[in-house]
């Protein structure tokens, strides 16, 4: 018996290995070539050069760079109330019956396949703004609004969930002392929610920050820092799609630099998170 | 609380493995498989040509991938396809005649154009390579409306862009804003959607969306490309290594049929054969 | 009176972000699939594309889908039930746990288009394996890992601590404690990851247009390039081909997503009774 489990045990060690072990190369082999070819253009050459000409070695990813960030943070300033005021509501002030509906519902649309998120930038957003605010349409808002369609639901159950999970003794103290309802969410409910509302934010963020194919399909790929909100970019993801077929030697390595780069913003998310839920943890039991 | 659920499990699993150890089974790679990749212009085309030729050959299978002109040529240099197709005014420079067999299969022009409500109906070179420079930004400069031209470009991967930048701009420098689209389909997508936009595609490739302009009024169609009146034109070729197409009779054989019958079939189509 | 009337403008706009948010999400399925549902018929899912997805229908694409999403969690699901439980059951909590639970955390939020980079480097051209079933779903797998591995680990470790004690108190050894107690009792969340992984893969559009390719023909082996129902439509949205199959496939696409999902739902909803 104590051969066999302890064969067992190395057998699963064995696989979790192995399977780390791949993990951990995917990992060394794109931060390699990433940092290879930052090193050798330079770092600040490299994130702050506004010239993006792979073919006569020029690398500057800043035009890249600020679109990823503008359509980021338009995407999160855009969903994150109307994705916050949807979960207060459904938690505070639904009959709870249609909110047992409701949720799922919110949920089962985080799982849409981001390409039906493109179409619909094309067909119909990219219309309306050419309409309203001129231009093509393949622009940096219309990404963000796509982008911020598609966090919505995440926002919606995952800050829904944090609100769920407030104690429902403070709710009861609070209204014992006289407090209104919005009072108690306010000082209350939000406060005490706020490392799950932050999670769902920070979520989101990474998932808009990584998405490529959606934000391919609207944002007109120029490769120029964009000058209005309804001029055409191109994000780091989208950049390493369009180019990803043809590149090779130093270009190559440079769509691994933009990888890392990525890699880099979105672990400092990662970051946050578990100091955040760390700091949570402390408090946390498993029976 | 379990044991009929993991029964049920287990049965499945165990379907599922026989049949994907089965399937993976019948995969050692198939000798009658090769790999055409490349020009997004030529691959419905090219498609086109291996339904039919499949039909009559149905044992091969000839898997086609788009991507762009220099990306077929990547694929094919690295190995992993053998045959590039290339939609180009000259070859790159690593494509030499010693080590790579080179088949001119057709030619085709490439076509400006515009949308159909767009009043414009013939510009000059000089006006097309002014617009794609930025130096000219509003219809107006060219007879049309008041309205910003958008202008679509293609991004370098690309055969078609590659030969448009050639011919039209020569050295100049396509203006930065540009909305850069990665295959011929999107680009006369784009046009079709957006009124005040340009773009450039593929002669065989216009339909009824959008509409082509003539250029230094020579109008873009088969005649005009063969004469040479319409100069906006590149070939199509197939690239491939040299080993691959002595040691492949089915390269070779589908090769022989592109160059023969298949030309009718891409005349039928819009394309300017060889022959 | 004041306090009232705050309270009443903000409950109102509270509900009008619900009614945004329901709004939205309801165009958007309404959107596609009804003008999706009436090219859909028996002939139009069991027939293959033809002319590049013109006309015809898109059977080959969707078994396409199915074989690649299946084969990928079919590769990950071993190696990352296994890994999940080597580092809940076998290893103690120490730094490099940690780290390693970091960096799987890491993974799960890269891109998947740096997945797809490294699938078109590695097993496209390095390995020449070529655009296949094999390169897709390879790539996939390793995208879908961390998600299989950290689903799987949260799972096992909700099993309460006291279940295991009192197993070992029977006289069990740790294997059969981890077969008849903990994996049993785990399940419903390994599988509700699993199922989630299947709709992610199926779901998944960057990562396979540059591993499998975009053929259209239906596979008869693991090295035959296929295209699947995410890259089928993205190219029929694109290209402009047909947007009467784009609206079709698109509507076949979101059914089978929300119902992958909903199938996860209504695991975690059966097994809590």
């Amino acid at each position: 018996m104590n051969f066999k489990e302890s064969w067992i045990k190395s057998f699963l060690g064995g696989i979790s290995f192995s399977s780390l072990i791949i993990l951990s190369l995917i990992t060394f082999f794109i931060l390699k070539e990433g940092i290879q070819i930052i090193f050798k253009v330079g770092v600040a050459k490299f994130i702050f050069s506004a010239e993006w000409a792979p073919l006569e070695n020029k690398f500057g990813i800043l035009p890249m760079l600020i679109s990823t960030c503008i359509v980021t943070l338009l995407a999160v300033l855009l969903s994150l109330p109307i994705g916050l005021g949807t979960a207060i509501f459904l938690n505070e002030f639904a009959n709870p019956k249609i909110s047992t509906v409701i949720k799922p519902i919110i949920e089962l649309l985080a799982a849409i396949p981001s390409v039906i998120y493109g179409f619909i930038g094309i067909q119909i957003i990219s219309n309306l703004i050419r309409k309203y605010f001129g231009g093509s349409g393949l622009c940096v808002l219309n990404a963000a609004i796509v982008l911020s369609i598609m966090i919505l639901p995440m926002l919606v159950s995952i800050s829904s969930d944090a609100l769920r999970n407030v104690p429902y003794q403070y709710k009861e103290a609070s209204y014992a002392m006289g407090a209104t309802k919005w009072q108690t969410i306010y000082h209350i409910t939000l406060p005490a929610a706020r490392s799950g509302i932050l999670t769902a934010l920070i979520l989101a963020t990474g998932r808009a920050l990584g998405e490529t194919m959606a934000v391919l399909m609207v944002i007109g790929n120029s490769t120029q820092i964009p000058k209005t909100l309804i001029s055409p970019a191109r994000t780091l993801t989208s950049g390493i799609a369009l180019e990803l077929g043809y590149a090779i030697g130093d270009h190559r390595r440079a769509l691994f630099g933009c990888g890392v780069v990525l890699f880099a913003l979105i672990m400092c998310l990662t970051l946050t998170l578990n100091l955040i839920l760390r700091r949570k943890e402390k408090t946390k039991y498993l029976f | 609380m379990k044991p009929p659920a993991k029964n049920k499990t287990k049965i499945l699993l165990l379907f599922l493995t026989t049949s994907a150890t089965i399937f993976l089974l019948n995969c050692g790679k198939p000798k009658k498989l090769f790999t055409i990749i490349g020009s997004t212009a030529f691959q419905p085309f090219c498609e086109k040509l291996a339904d039919i030729y499949t039909k009559s050959h149905p044992d091969v299978r000839i898997n086609i991938q788009g991507g762009g002109s220099i990306v077929g040529i990547q694929a094919m240099l690295s190995n992993a396809a053998e045959i590039a197709m290339v939609d180009l005014v000259t070859l790159p420079k690593e494509v030499t005649t010693e080590e790579f067999k080179i088949f001119h299969i057709a030619s085709d022009g490439i076509a400006v154009i515009v949308h159909p409500s767009n009043p414009i109906e013939n510009l000059t070179l000089e006006e097309v390579k002014k617009i794609y420079t930025g130096e000219i930004t509003n219809w107006k400069e060219v007879g049309g409306a008041n309205k910003e031209i958008v202008v679509v470009s293609r991004e370098k991967g690309s055969g078609t862009g590659k030969s448009f930048e050639d011919i039209v701009l020569q050295c100049a420098n396509l203006r930065k804003d540009c909305i850069f689209q990665d295959s011929n389909g999107t680009v006369r997508e784009t046009v079709k959607n957006t009124p005040q936009a340009i773009g450039y595609i593929f002669m065989g490739l216009l339909n009824n969306d959008v509409k082509p302009v003539r250029i230094n009024n020579i109008f873009p169609n088969v005649e005009n490309v063969k004469s040479g009146k319409y100069f906006i034109q590149n070939k199509v070729y197939f690239v491939l290594r040299k080993n691959n197409y002595e040691n492949n009779p089915l390269i070779r054989e589908f090769i022989e049929y592109v160059l023969n019958d298949g030309q009718k079939v891409l005349e039928s189509e819009g394309l300017v054969p060889v022959k | 009176m004041l306090q009232k009337l705050t309270e009443k403008i903000i409950k109102t706009l509270f509900l009008l972000s619900t009614l945004c948010v329901i709004s939205i999400s309801f165009f958007l399925l309404f959107y596609v699939i009804s003008n999706g549902i009436r090219f859909i018929s028996l002939k139009f899912i069991f027939t293959n594309p033809q002319n590049m997805g013109l006309s015809g229908g898109i059977f080959s694409i969707l078994v396409g889908t199915m074989v690649i999403s299946i084969l990928s969690v079919f590769i990950s699901v071993p190696l990352g039930i296994s890994t999940a439980l080597f580092l809940v059951e076998y290893s103690k909590e120490t730094t490099l746990t940690r780290i390693i639970r970091f960096g799987i955390e890491s993974l799960a939020a890269i891109p998947s288009i740096i997945y797809g980079l490294f699938g078109f480097i590695f097993f496209v051209i390095y390995l020449r394996l070529g655009w296949s079933i094999l390169s897709g779903s390879l790539t996939l797998s390793l995208m879908i890992l961390p998600l299989i591995i950290r689903t799987s680990e949260e799972a096992i470790k909700a099993v309460p601590y006291r279940w295991r004690i009192v197993s070992y108190s029977l006289g069990a050894n740790k294997i059969q404690t981890i077969w008849k107690v903990v994996l049993p009792s785990a399940a419903p969340g390994i599988l509700t990851g699993i199922v989630l992984s299947l709709g992610r893969c199926v779901a998944e559009s960057a990562a396979v247009i540059f591993t499998a390719g975009v053929a259209t023909k239906m596979p008869t082996s693991a090295f035959d390039s296929i295209r699947t129902m995410a890259v089928h439509f993205y190219i029929l949205v694109r290209e402009g081909i047909s947007t009467n199959n784009a609206f079709a496939t698109g509507c076949v696409l979101l059914t089978l997503t929300l119902l992958i999902n909903a199938i996860s739902y209504l695991i975690v909803y059966r097994f809590r009774k």
